[in-house]
């Protein structure tokens, strides 16, 4: 009586949450994929043509876009992520190491994160600006000629270039705070240990410092593979909505897969495209979820708890 | 390797910038060869010097000699120490024998030989069998002895143990202090451990420096600091159940314990404290002294009673007799007070008064 009694509180409170989830995450959730299966279907009558088993993902497929646009996400991703990362461990181990002005670079480089994301990519799009950025003024130290990054008819290399570099620093802030959060949870007895064996540094970062948090590197590094399948707030802060550099053609887009979403949705009165934005979904759903399979696998093998 | 800290002061400075002084110009020679007990209550500085010892604090003033090789401003991987911490700091990914071949790694032995250096010293402290687990798969016991065997793999001149056996339950206590004499013994090495217990530090070291705020306040053979405690601090922090501490006075040569004599003294006239061992008592019917028995405790070995004090703060105080005299609560017990059991100290500094 007791146990069904408490039973029936615990549901009650997450009642609230679960009513939430249920309208703003699963009937979505469920609608897309129910949405991609249908053939021809109207956005504005709500009528379809029955149903079609693959005919929309082909559709999405056989799209112009949709080489450049998983070219561009399996750029971001695989570039980014693991520079990011590296870049994020070196700086939160060095932060650690600091005693003074600690607490001040710890909230400088956090602020990126309480920052909104398209004002920090109009900012980038300016410290990339041909003639006023700072980028080539620093070029220009070293006697390089000021480089046209996003500029008018700028090209796609470039652009990637500028979009990769404000990618990871934008993923910087969140990852240094869980290292170092991590790195300070360290019994600092097993530095003192390696001290006294003779440790030299590299060997204490690589031997101790690496596997003692790669629970914490495993974590970011899969929620930041997943994140970076999702780019797309980082194009449009930088590029606005043509995501890409004025004056260019469409074959050097910066579009990825959630680009060719909104895309669909945005000629949601066509007929079909709407399901095509669906079935766009599901392919990334497919490919983050396999690759996070792949890498729970791997971190298995190389994590210790 | 002799060791001698000389002088040797440390000082904490605080968060609200006070210091605190945790180690007072401490002088101590360790001699060579020998295992040695550093004892004392929590916060007097014992762990404060292996770590000045080790190294990884740095004395405020003071130098610190290895054999005669001046030591304090050598780095503690320079100074061939092998260090067992309080939690063992076993490297938790790393199986057994990584983790005893990780020093070796570092001074470059080749891999062959490293393999076969941690395993002897495996063997050495039992734990051969373990060397393909990792330490959380091992008890308490054999994580301890994991420590150690990383800490003499490389050979260290000195072995420093900080409070090595807090972290077992009592029984794996027992065994492993017999354990580490006996590691200490058949290796030779020169070894200090820190430790609250007097018990512990009394039942395995060669010699025990007794420390309290930072001051060396009696070292020797452990009997001998027991039999000849040379102020109230060493009398009172040594011996299971502690001595008996009375207030007293010197009265022409005798000592005086509430009214009775009990013994003779040449110091002058003054108040004193008295120390009496609980074994100090010995049952005699024309005995000075009276026990009013309150309780009776059987132990078997021997008898440890209750006795009623109104004088005292608790009002009670404890005697430990032979067996062979049947004692019962309510009893009134006469006793004569054995000499080499009995202490009298100054009221002010407790040291001890002849």
């Amino acid at each position: 009586m007791l146990e069904k009694q408490s039973n029936l509180k615990a549901w009650l409170y997450l009642l609230p949450a679960m009513a939430l989830l249920l309208v703003f995450t699963f009937y979505p959730l469920f609608n897309a994929f129910y949405l991609a299966f249908l053939r021809d279907y109207s956005y504005l009558n709500g009528t379809a043509e029955g149903y079609t088993l693959f005919g929309n993902f082909i559709d999405v497929i056989q799209g112009a876009n949709f080489r450049i646009a998983m070219k561009n996400t399996s750029i971001i991703v695989f570039i980014s992520v693991p520079i990011s990362v590296m870049v994020a461990l070196l700086i939160s181990v060095a932060l650690n190491s600091i005693k003074k002005l600690q607490g001040m670079f710890q909230t400088i480089f956090f602020l990126p994160y309480v920052t909104n994301a398209i004002a920090i990519g109009m900012a980038f799009a300016f410290i990339f600006h041909q003639d006023y950025g700072l980028f080539n003024l620093i070029l220009g130290v070293f006697g390089i000629d000021p480089v046209n990054w996003v500029g008018l008819g700028a090209s796609w290399n470039t652009a990637m270039f500028a979009l990769l570099v404000y990618t990871v620093w934008g993923g910087l802030a969140f990852k240094i705070m869980v290292f170092l959060a991590g790195l300070q949870n360290i019994d600092k007895q097993y530095y003192d240990a390696a001290r006294v064996d003779s440790t030299p540094k590299w060997r204490v970062f690589s031997r101790i410092t690496v596997p003692l948090l790669s629970p914490m590197i495993a974590y970011i590094t899969i929620t930041s593979f997943i994140g970076a399948f999702k780019a797309y707030r980082t194009i449009i802060g930088m590029f606005g909505p043509t995501l890409r550099p004025p004056g260019t053609l469409s074959k050097d887009s910066l579009i990825t897969i959630v680009g060719l979403v909104y895309d669909s949705i945005a000629q949601a009165d066509a007929v079909g495209k709407i399901s095509q934005a669906a079935a766009a979904s599901i392919i990334l759903f497919l490919i983050t979820l396999s690759f996070t399979g792949v890498q729970m696998i791997i971190s298995k093998k190389r994590v210790h708890y | 390797m002799e060791i001698r800290l000389e002088n040797i002061t440390k000082i904490f400075v605080q968060k609200d910038k006070s210091e605190v002084i945790a180690v007072d110009t401490l002088n101590i020679t360790i001699p060579t060869g020998k295992l040695i007990g550093l004892l004392g209550p929590s916060g007097c500085g014992k762990s404060t010097t292996l770590y000045m010892i080790a190294g990884l604090l740095k004395p405020n003033g003071g130098r610190i000699f290895f054999g005669d090789e001046d030591v304090t401003d050598t780095a503690p991987e320079d100074r061939g120490i092998g260090l067992v911490f309080q939690n063992y700091a076993l490297y938790p990914h790393m199986t057994v024998r990584q983790n005893i071949m990780f020093p070796l790694e570092n001074i470059k032995v080749p891999k062959p030989e490293a393999m076969i250096r941690a395993q002897e010293m495996a063997d050495l402290v039992g734990i051969g069998e373990l060397m393909d687990r990792k330490p959380k798969e091992l008890s308490g016991g054999q994580q301890q002895r994991v420590a150690i065997a990383r800490a003499l793999v490389k050979k260290p001149r000195v072995l420093l143990l900080d409070e090595p056996l807090s972290n077992l339950d009592a029984r794996l206590r027992l065994q492993t202090r017999e354990e580490i004499k006996r590691i200490q013994r058949e290796t030779g090495i020169t070894t200090i451990f820190v430790t609250h217990d007097q018990e512990e530090a009394m039942s395995i070291s060669d010699e025990i420096v007794l420390m309290d705020f930072g001051v060396r306040r009696q070292m020797g053979d452990p009997q001998d600091v027991y039999d000849k405690p040379e102020n109230l601090f060493a009398a009172k922090f040594l011996g299971t159940p502690p001595i008996n501490i009375f207030d007293g006075e010197i009265k022409n040569n005798n000592i005086v314990l509430a009214g009775k004599n009990i013994g003779k003294s040449k110091g002058s006239d003054q108040k004193v404290v008295i120390g009496i061992r609980p074994e100090g008592f010995i049952v005699n019917e024309k005995g000075s002294f009276e026990l009013d028995v309150d309780m009776v405790e059987t132990i078997g070995r021997d008898t440890s009673l209750i006795i009623n004090d109104p004088t005292r703060e608790n009002n009670t105080f404890r005697a430990i007799i032979e067996t062979k005299h049947r004692i019962k609560p309510g009893d009134v017990l006469k006793v004569n007070i054995k000499k080499d059991k009995l202490f009298i100290f100054d009221v002010d500094l407790g040291n001890l008064i002849n």
